[in-house]
């Protein structure tokens, strides 16, 4: 009896001290989830989302407080590994893949005041004080942040122009649609 | 020689008899040419000329500046009228980089090397011959095919194959080819053996084309090495892993090179350019086009400059009997249906195919009802239906993990498909679509590149200043002791 007791005492306490130290020593700093998240958004911390950067939503994004689709420059794309990666599943054609935009600066109204590429978190705008700005479109990320800041208005928002290269066909629904139209 | 049976596939009515009794014809000199200087797999060709120039017939007018490009040169004597864009002969019709060139009518040809064998060239400079004049795979797939002869370097070869199926309904040019000039193509031929080091070739030819058959097999009579082997009809017997499946039974790997089992493919009428360039020279500035199709007055086989508009070849031809509802480039299965017909002709281009409404029966898709017709023709042993529904959802990784990228858009699933369901059409959008994502993939890696570059110099820049500001303080703290002591002293 009295060697039972002792016996489950010292195992008792050898194991919660073995618990204790494996919590100290094999802690686990932050989510993990949060930091693989983070290596499947854009990283260009451009802000749409609401959150201040991209850590910031994959944290949001990691404790189920934001949607998977806050992304804007991630598209439909990142939606499709978001949902892999948490096993959300999502009805993914009713998700509107937003079209490419680039800024693009109206050299008649800039007037060179360098606001705008402090602001770009890719660099893709070029240019110096009392120059003309331009934009470098293979770096812009279309995040919009330089638009608001422009004090002239001159920075607007395009649509990437298709190239031959990009060009594929549409998805066959849409060809079905205005055939029916047309009849 | 045994052949063996390829999965899949369909039959086709072929109503090649609307052109394949008529001679290839030349055409008469267009008022303007304009040639794109991208025909061709790879990187577009870069200009050598410039607005204004006069050139000569065959002279070089755009260099190849990479691994996998083609050059491009004039088909005829005149003046480059301008070097600018102009709408691409491509479903999209987006404007392309384009020569535009006024025929002077004199057609004086550039002075050409000295005819010579090309038996005593070493085999780079078969290769570099082929390169220089521009010849890309005239079957429809333009890749440049100086790339593929080169191919003896890195794989073990043994086996050539000529592809003459020419399974697209309607089109008649490889066919009248080989009836025509069969002793050119076998010299191409020969050369091509030459140039990969092959032991044989196998000359395929689907055994609805019997004049060809005969052709060929008169021409390659003296060569024991060189074989012509009549293949069943079936669609998609031209496509070059089927070919080789067919002829040889190996399969070739998915998304490999039929070079990996020894094997290399060409046309029949890249054959017959490689004879043209190595033996004398000329570059690639012409090729047999089929006119046909319902809606045609009088389907013919022509020769046609590259860089004619598609609008005379229709006049030639006498014009419409009806309004088409298509007009394609390439064949009814494969081809694509043109923009326009101010487009010019390229070297891919094996046919303008104007089709009635009567012909293209295009009917309203209805929903797929799983009867599996589609499994059954796909050539490639994929679940059509399956991928569709995955891509139609937007699912375009479930799409993939089905075998899309082994899909070869040959369309069998659509022609058989009893609803209508526009299967390949889903396929082309999915693998588009894809290639998309996978360059915004790219891009985004290259936008976090940027980001942490930016954040490490801000970083930096933010140093500096502390830094600065720092040593400031100092001096100006030491500038008022210094002054202090000066003062305790006086």
């Amino acid at each position: 009896m009295l060697a039972a007791i002792t016996s489950l005492t010292i195992l008792g306490i050898a194991l919660g001290y073995l618990l204790g130290l494996a919590s100290r020593y094999l802690k686990v700093e932050g989510n993990p989830l949060q930091a693989e998240i983070e290596e499947l958004l854009p990283g260009s911390q451009c802000g749409q989302c609401g959150y201040p950067g991209c850590t910031a939503a994959a944290d949001a994004i990691a404790n189920s407080q934001a949607e998977i689709t806050i992304c804007p420059p991630g598209g439909l794309a990142l939606v499709e590994k978001l949902a892999s990666k948490l096993g959300v599943s999502i009805d993914l054609s009713s998700v509107e893949d937003k079209a490419p935009m680039v800024a693009f600066v109206n050299e008649a109204l800039c007037i060179g005041c360098t606001k705008c590429f402090k602001q770009c978190p890719t660099d893709a705008l070029a240019g110096g004080p009392k120059q003309i700005h331009t934009v470098i479109s293979d770096a812009c990320t279309g995040c919009e942040k330089c638009v608001d800041i422009c004090p002239t208005e001159c920075v607007a928002m395009r649509p990437v122009p298709i190239t031959l290269q990009d060009w594929h066909w549409p998805k066959p629904d849409a060809v079905v649609v205005t055939q029916v139209s047309v009849v | 020689m045994k052949l063996f049976k390829i999965r899949g596939g369909v039959h086709p009515d072929d109503r090649k008899k609307l052109s394949a009794n008529k001679a290839i014809e030349p055409m008469p000199m267009p008022k303007l040419l304009r040639i794109p200087l991208q025909q061709h797999i790879g990187a577009p060709a870069e200009p050598v000329v410039r607005k204004g120039d006069k050139v000569l017939k065959g002279q070089l007018l755009a260099d190849s500046k990479s691994v996998i490009s083609a050059a491009v040169h004039a088909p005829t004597s005149g003046q480059i009228m301008a070097i600018g864009n102009y709408m691409a002969p491509h479903p999209s019709g987006l404007p392309i980089r384009t020569i535009t060139l006024k025929p002077d009518h004199d057609d004086r040809w550039i002075e050409l090397p000295a005819e010579v064998d090309p038996f005593t060239l070493t085999l780079d400079e078969i290769v570099k011959r082929v390169a220089d004049a521009g010849i890309v795979g005239m079957g429809g797939a333009t890749f440049p095919s100086a790339v593929k002869l080169g191919l003896r370097k890195r794989y073990e070869l043994h086996t050539l194959v000529l592809n003459g199926a020419e399974c697209e309904p309607y089109l008649t040019c490889d066919d009248r080819l080989m009836r025509e000039q069969a002793d050119d193509i076998l010299d191409g031929i020969r050369i091509m053996m030459h140039a990969l080091q092959v032991e044989q070739a196998l000359i395929a030819i689907e055994n609805n084309k019997p004049e060809a058959l005969a052709a060929m097999r008169e021409a390659s009579s003296g060569f024991n090495k060189i074989k012509v082997i009549n293949v069943p009809t079936r669609y998609p017997m031209g496509s070059e892993k089927h070919l080789v499946q067919t002829l040889t039974g190996k399969e070739t790997p998915a998304r490999a090179l039929t070079a990996d089992i020894g094997i290399v493919v060409h046309n029949v009428a890249t054959a017959h350019a490689v004879h043209d360039a190595v033996r004398f020279g000329r570059p690639l500035i012409s090729r047999v086009v089929t006119v046909s199709g319902g809606a045609i007055q009088q389907p013919r086989n022509l020769h046609v400059l590259i860089g004619t508009p598609v609008q005379d070849l229709l006049d030639y031809c006498g014009g419409f009997l009806e309004q088409p509802s298509h007009i394609l480039s390439g064949g009814p299965m494969m081809g694509h249906p043109i923009p326009d017909t101010k487009v010019p002709v390229i070297k891919g281009f094996n046919g303008v195919i104007a089709l009635t409404a009567k012909e293209t029966a295009i009917r309203p898709p209805m929903p797929c009802i799983r009867c599996a017709n589609c499994v059954t023709a796909c050539p490639c042993g994929l679940v059509p239906l399956e991928m569709a529904a995955r891509a139609r959802n937007g699912d375009l990784q479930g799409a993939v993990d089905l075998g899309l990228m082994d899909c070869i858009a040959c369309g069998s699933c659509a022609y058989v498909c009893p609803a209508h369901v526009p299967l390949v059409q889903y396929f082309n959008y999915a693998k588009g679509e894809l290639t998309l994502r996978q360059r915004a993939e790219h891009k985004q890696a290259e936008t976090k590149r940027l980001a942490e570059q930016r954040a490490v110099r801000i970083e930096h820049q933010k140093k500096a200043k502390r830094e600065a500001m720092m040593r400031r303080r100092q001096e100006a703290a030491r500038k008022k002791a210094a002054a202090q002591t000066t003062e305790t002293e006086v």
